[in-house]
């Protein structure tokens, strides 16, 4: 499918970004006309994702994160969050609920919060290369919805 | 994340305002537990009306604190949870533990 327009986003691995790039994210996807609860869900999965990266990925240095959007025809939303951090030893492990590798910091919920938010989580990772995770959403906008009714 | 705390009656309650994701986490968790250290209340309740946002750093803190208070002995609630938190809270099973208050509107 052909994408209708997109977005590149590169941020330092801050956590006050974190605010910023699920900020950013939402703006991006408003140009279809989303509800203010699926603008909700994906802030929630990108905040997600950027915050593995903040944690995880670079966990005593301050590295690069790679953020970009992309629109399709259909209203599909795809967001990719991507990171040149430690990388993920066993990608199914991670994703499974309550795993963390973060201590009582964290509750090991980012990926299942991620997968219940958005229509499809797919993740990449080499050890020691970094990790990439897609978050797509199809977004039924509200025009269409209204003409349902 | 601005907190306002309110003790009555052994019942603390932590006014909480702005949004709670990894950034101000363990600020606002280190400031609770002091509270809930000074004040040792029966009941604490986190009133989220104006938690615009919440991830699952969110998650951590609430858990945290139920511990925190579980140990000494009493209880914790969440209160006026708005429609994002709440999908979070649902999300990660939370509801199942902890008394979970929605907001009306
Ligand atoms: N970008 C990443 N780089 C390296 N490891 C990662 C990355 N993202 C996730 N992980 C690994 O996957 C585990 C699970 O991630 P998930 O977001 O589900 O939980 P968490 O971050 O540990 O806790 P929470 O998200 O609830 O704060 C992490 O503990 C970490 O080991
Ligand atoms: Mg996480």
């Amino acid at each position: 499918m052909k994408a209708v327009n997109y977005m590149k986003l590169e941020i330092p691995s801050r956590s006050a970004n974190e605010a910023f790039a699920r900020g950013a994210a939402a703006c991006f996807v408003s140009q279809l006309d989303p509800t203010i609860d699926e603008l909700g869900d994906i802030k929630t999965a990108v905040s997600e994702a950027v915050t593995n990266c903040i944690v995880h990925a670079y966990p005593d240095a301050i590295g690069k994160i790679y953020i970009s959007g992309k629109i399709f025809e259909d209203g599909t939303v795809e967001i990719s969050v991507r990171d040149k951090g430690c990388g993920i030893e066993d990608i199914h492990k991670a994703m499974e609920p309550l795993y963390t590798s973060g201590g009582e910091e964290r509750a090991g919920m980012g990926f299942t919060i991620m997968e219940s938010f958005m229509d499809k989580v797919k993740v990449r990772s080499a050890l020691g290369r970094g990790t990439t995770v897609v978050l797509r959403r199809k977004i039924v906008s509200r025009n269409i919805q209204n003409e349902r009714l | 994340m601005e907190l306002y705390f309110v003790f009555k009656e052994w019942r603390l309650t932590v006014y909480m305002d702005g949004e709670l994701d990894h950034h101000t986490a363990s600020q606002t968790m280190r400031k609770i537990s002091e509270k809930i250290d000074i004040y040792l209340p029966r009941d604490c309740v986190l009133d989220f009306e104006r938690v615009r946002f919440m991830d699952s750093s969110g998650i951590a803190v609430i858990i945290k604190a139920y511990h925190k208070m579980r140990q000494a002995g009493g209880r914790l609630w969440v209160d006026n949870v708005g429609k994002q938190p709440l999908k979070v809270i649902d999300a990660a099973g939370l509801d199942r533990i902890i008394n979970i208050g929605e907001n009306a509107q």
